[in-house]
């Protein structure tokens, strides 16, 4: 738990990583060449190269359960994703995600709620204020990342949805268009991704609806334009490029869960004493450092969310 | 294949000028170096990506299976080409396939486990996929110790032969290992590694199956 704000600390997401730079300059003279060619008849081509520019999201504050640890580079944060819509690899989303259409993007809030409604992705950003949080990240695959994020609280939302007495959990469905994301041709899993929660997972203050990183709006391979951060469980529980939560009464079935049981389970909490079936979980590998570290119960949130859990077994609820 | 097994009765020789010959292994060497090169430069050039250790023990396991294939698919070739100094080239493909299984496992020894023998002793018996990737690479020690053409005088062709068919066994355990390790998402990996393995047994037990039955001249010592 970092210190309380004396005096004004610099955050590590305030300092422009030099990748970020350099893909800024990079944008600045690609942009020069393309109203060059723009002038000379010939932009077509040009314009194919240019990186999608990428727009500075406002904060309005810091919150106190952001992590001091130093944050993972925006390169590696950009670079190293696990998004199969887009493709297998590490480097799929990277390489093939700028095929995704984050404008217009609505989404559809239904189920257990008095009234469903539609909204688009301008009036979810009004919502609440936009904050950053610094939140550890670790993959169900033994390796870790610290990000700045930027979103609100996911109890915001579900505030407004107006639920039912019978909502006791909430899904989440990513977008599963074969258009903009070439693997969900191949039925690999069984698309559109579904993800979920328990409802009071849900509300919890550290559940996040992410809409950016390092201070920008969210990159499309990161699961723009509106994903879900759940720090304490493994990366896969929280769901990229969201289009309905749905709030049900019956555990959902989720994507993983269905696609292998036994390896990955509903809650998919952090724990390094529950194995996974074919590795161990007790380690990860920090982006970046070269030796392992321990992981940590609950990813280091057991104080926050551990009572959550109270008198479960975390073997059997894996 | 015993360094001094006669040419095919009747057939012409097959030789090349051994000029030729050591200048195409030379290549092959130079060729079969080069994803160890290109890591080299990457390892020192932080070129390897995000995950630059679990880039390196992927690509290494990636290419020990290359060469693994590569060596099983020098004696189909040839004996469909009748291109007779492929054979030549067999023994540097293999010990090319040790070279990089060797890269492999020193890269789980030191990323994975740095060096702690307790814990690789642990990894080895509770992990399936480790375990078959274990025996796979203990199964291809004794094939690069007996690749010189003295242990093969010394175990006598026969002998020779037999043990280093095993390289089939070491081929299906290295499937399963690469099975075993990925995610669903990631199948078509091992899937096509598997297909092709698959393709160059099938071809030495059909040329079996076809030997036994076959014309006496077709009957030749192949692996």
């Amino acid at each position: 738990m970092p210190p309380p704000l004396a005096f004004p600390r610099i955050t590590p997401s305030e300092i422009t990583p030099p990748a970020v730079f350099a893909a800024r300059r990079a944008f600045i003279r690609s942009t020069g060449a393309l109203i060059l060619a723009g002038g000379l008849g010939s932009a077509g081509t040009v314009a194919f190269a240019t990186p999608t520019p990428r727009e500075r999201l406002a904060v309005s504050r810091r919150s106190p359960l952001s992590t001091s640890e130093a944050t993972t580079p925006y390169r590696d944060v950009t670079r190293y994703n696990n998004f199969y819509e887009f493709g297998p690899d590490k480097d799929s989303p990277a390489k093939h995600a700028h095929r995704l259409r984050t404008r217009p993007w609505s989404l559809r809030i239904e189920g257990e709620v008095r009234r469903p409604q539609t909204i688009s992705i301008e009036d979810l950003l009004a919502w609440a204020p936009l904050e950053e949080r610094i939140y550890r990240l670790r993959c169900v695959e033994g390796w870790s990342m610290v990000i700045p994020w930027i979103g609100f609280p996911l109890a915001e939302l579900i505030r407004r949805a107006d639920i039912t007495g019978n909502a006791k959990y909430v899904e989440f469905h990513s977008l599963a268009d074969p258009e903009q994301m070439p693997h969900v041709r191949t039925p690999l899993l069984d698309w559109p991704y579904v993800e979920g929660l328990r409802l009071d997972e849900a509300m919890h203050p550290l559940t996040l609806l992410a809409v950016g990183l390092y201070g920008e709006v969210l990159p499309n391979q990161n699961g723009a334009p509106v994903r879900l951060v759940v720090p304490w469980k493994y990366g896969f529980k929280s769901a990229k490029s969201i289009v309905r939560v749905r709030f049900v009464e019956r555990q959902p079935k989720t994507a993983w869960v269905k696609a292998a049981p036994e390896e990955y389970g509903f809650y998919s909490n952090v724990n390094p004493a529950v194995d996974h079936p074919r590795w161990s979980q007790a380690q990860e590998r920090r982006i970046g450092e070269f030796r392992k570290r321990p992981t940590l119960p609950f990813n280091g949130y057991a104080e926050q969310v551990a009572q959550l859990y109270a008198g479960m077994d975390l073997r059997r609820n894996f | 294949m015993p360094p001094n097994a006669p040419s095919r009765p009747g057939g012409q020789p097959t030789t090349r000028p051994q000029t030729a010959l050591t200048a195409i292994r030379a290549l092959v060497f130079v060729l079969s170096l080069l994803p160890f090169l290109h890591l080299l430069r990457g390892a020192l050039t932080d070129g390897l990506g995000a995950n630059p250790l679990e880039y390196l023990t992927q690509q290494t396991g990636t290419w020990t299976f290359n060469f693994l294939l590569l060596t099983l698919t020098i004696t189909p070739l040839r004996q469909m080409s009748g291109v007779h100094w492929l054979i030549r080239l067999r023994r540097m493909l293999g010990l090319f396939c040790f070279f990089y299984a060797v890269l492999h496992f020193a890269a789980w020894v030191w990323f994975e486990h740095f060096f702690l023998l307790e814990a690789m002793a642990r990894d080895i018996l509770k992990r399936p996929f480790i375990t078959v990737g274990f025996v796979a690479f203990a199964l291809l020690v004794p094939l690069a110790a007996t690749s010189s053409q003295y242990a093969q005088r010394r175990l006598g062709g026969r002998r020779w032969q037999t043990l280093h068919r095993s390289i089939y066994l070491i081929g299906i355990l290295a499937c399963v290992h690469y099975f075993w390790l990925v995610k669903i998402t990631a199948i078509v990996y091992p899937l096509t590694y598997a297909i092709l393995l698959a393709v160059l047994l099938g071809w030495r037990a059909r040329d079996r199956i076809a030997r036994y039955h076959g014309p006496p001249h077709q009957r030749m010592m192949g692996k």
